[in-house]
């Protein structure tokens, strides 16, 4: 069953004269599935995002998320970008917790059974490897630690379906790859759905089941490649000759479709 | 047997002279010393330059006056602040919350800002007669603005992404503007009631200029009438007393109520 189903979308920015971001775009997440999507920059990733979100409402076509058909903001996701916008007068913790004070089924709850919800919270923290940071102040992390309590604000109101938005994009090579082991894990351990839209190959290949390659705009699906490396993944796959073999058939594609545009 | 020379070197550094510390103070003193000496070298009289040491004659001598009309002077302009805060604070939520509000209310604030005050005296006059009204009311309408623009711009560069991840977990726009906006803007808030409070000072000293019986501004135009130059410059000296003492309460609430606005970063 899909949790997210688009089908033969049209998103137009700036009234009828304005530029077509995306069109004809078709595509189908499972439940529980790691999806990547990947194309030249420019392809409408971003608007992708936002239309499975229900942040835009496509001119033409239909969002269905959760057998529902998308026409307003959507609480069962979780969002991430590449900058952590975590508000700097709150505690990393506090951050966290900011979720629950927006969506409508806990910021009712939240008072009554905060230290329920505090618990949770620094249960993850200890999953993404920031156990006992929760009190200090973002702007008092690194840049890779603020992107993990990133992803722990994202998962706070345990969505059924976590868009990632290059997430890792303004992170060192190292850092980068602790985090995809991170998400890797969490992906495994909470059978959560996963959308990650990235311009990393490797990344997207190390971490989907499916990936999807987007042409230049106008977006649309022009490619959907299977990725049978068995679960659990270490590191080490991306050393091998099939991976590379997966990473350069994108890059192949990518860059035609970077020509025909 | 090496590090022994060490000891000594941490003494030295304990009795050294708090330089940072000290030079307002000898800046300020520095400048009285000048002034004197200029004036006495010159031999200029005192009904057009008093030297500091006359000043300050005239300050002991006029003491009770000087106190009464401080006080006046600095009640008026500390009301009129106030209301200048809460009207700022409130028009600013009001301004930074939508854009047609900002692109309409804009313009007519910064027409409004760009008349000199001293031209509304008369009218606030007119209205409210002569006394403690009008200059209430002219320290609020200088001191507003600054305090509008700055409320208005916190709100209006929230991050597009923190908006995004709020609304899509269907944060309506008062959520995000208590959780986000308001907290975003108090740096600018508070920073901007620095300027706000020595504009206040400006506008009360004007209107009581103009048109009052009293506060420090009528006693320096009634001293100027009666050539007391020297108490022109006392009542001066008052004001700028009072403008530093206010500007460092400001300073010190900017400080203690957002700390995290003056961070220093570690790491990223």
């Amino acid at each position: 069953m899909s949790l997210v189903s688009i089908d033969n979308v049209d998103m137009r920015y700036g009234g009828a004269g304005g530029t077509l971001a995306v069109q004809g775009l078709d595509m189908k997440v499972n439940k529980g599935e790691f999806v990547a999507v990947v194309g030249p920059s420019g392809c409408g990733k971003s608007t992708l995002m936002k239309l499975v979100t229900g942040l835009h409402i496509p001119q033409q076509g239909t969002v269905i998320v959760a057998n529902e058909h998308v026409t307003k903001p959507v609480s069962i996701v979780g969002m991430a970008f590449q900058n952590p916008t975590m508000l700097p007068w709150r505690t990393t913790l506090d951050n966290i917790l900011l979720p629950l004070e927006i969506v409508e089924r806990h910021r009712h709850r939240l008072r009554a059974n905060k230290a329920e919800y505090v618990a949770k919270a620094e249960a993850l923290l200890a999953t993404v490897g920031l156990k006992g940071f929760g009190d200090k102040f973002p702007w008092q992390l690194s840049g890779g630690m603020q992107q993990r309590a990133n992803l722990c604000r994202a998962l706070i109101h345990e969505p059924e379906l976590l868009m990632l938005d290059e997430p890792f994009g303004a992170l060192d090579a190292f850092t980068r790859e602790e985090l995809w082991c991170v998400i890797r894990d969490l992906h495994a351990a909470r059978g959560t759905t996963i959308m990650l839209v990235t311009h990393d190959l490797r990344e997207s290949v190390f971490l989907a089941d499916r990936i999807f390659v987007m042409s230049a705009r106008p977006g649309r699906v022009i490619a959907e490649h299977r990725v049978e490396f068995a679960r659990p993944r270490d590191l080490a796959i991306m050393y091998e000759p099939a991976f590379n073999d997966k990473v350069q058939q994108l890059r192949a594609q990518i860059a035609e479709a970077r020509v025909t545009a | 047997m090496t590090d022994i020379p060490a000891r000594p070197a941490v003494r030295a550094a304990d009795f050294k002279v708090p330089w940072i510390r000290l030079a307002p103070w000898l800046y300020t003193i520095g400048l009285f010393v000048v002034w004197e000496v200029a004036v006495r070298l010159s031999g200029l009289p005192h009904t057009v330059l008093p030297a500091p040491s006359r000043i300050f004659q005239a300050i002991v001598q006029y003491w009770g006056p000087i106190s009464r009309n401080s006080v006046q002077t600095l009640y008026t302009t500390l009301l009129g602040f106030g209301l200048a805060v809460v009207a700022g604070l409130g028009i600013g939520l009001f301004i930074g919350w939508s854009k047609t509000i900002y692109a309409g209310l804009y313009p007519l604030m910064i027409g409004f800002n760009a008349i000199p005050k001293v031209a509304l005296v008369p009218i606030l006059v007119i209205w409210f007669g002569i006394g403690t009204v009008p200059a209430v009311l002219t320290a609020f309408l200088i001191s507003f603005f600054p305090i509008v623009v700055n409320v208005a711009t916190g709100l209006a560069t929230i991050e597009p992404e923190t908006e995004d991840v709020l609304r899509a977990l269907g944060a309506k726009k008062l959520d995000i503007m208590l959780k986000v906006g308001i907290p975003r803007s108090m740096p600018y808030f508070f920073g901007s009631l620095k300027v706000a409070i020595t504009l206040a000072f400006v506008g009360s000293v004007v209107s009581e200029t103009v048109a009052s019986n009293n506060g420090l501004g009528q006693m320096m135009s009634q001293a100027q009438s009666q050539f007391n130059v020297p108490l022109v410059f006392a009542g001066l000296l008052a004001l700028a007393v009072e403008g530093i003492a206010m500007y460092a309460v400001m300073a010190w609430i900017e400080k203690r109520s957002t700390g995290w606005a003056h961070r220093s970063t570690m790491g990223n």
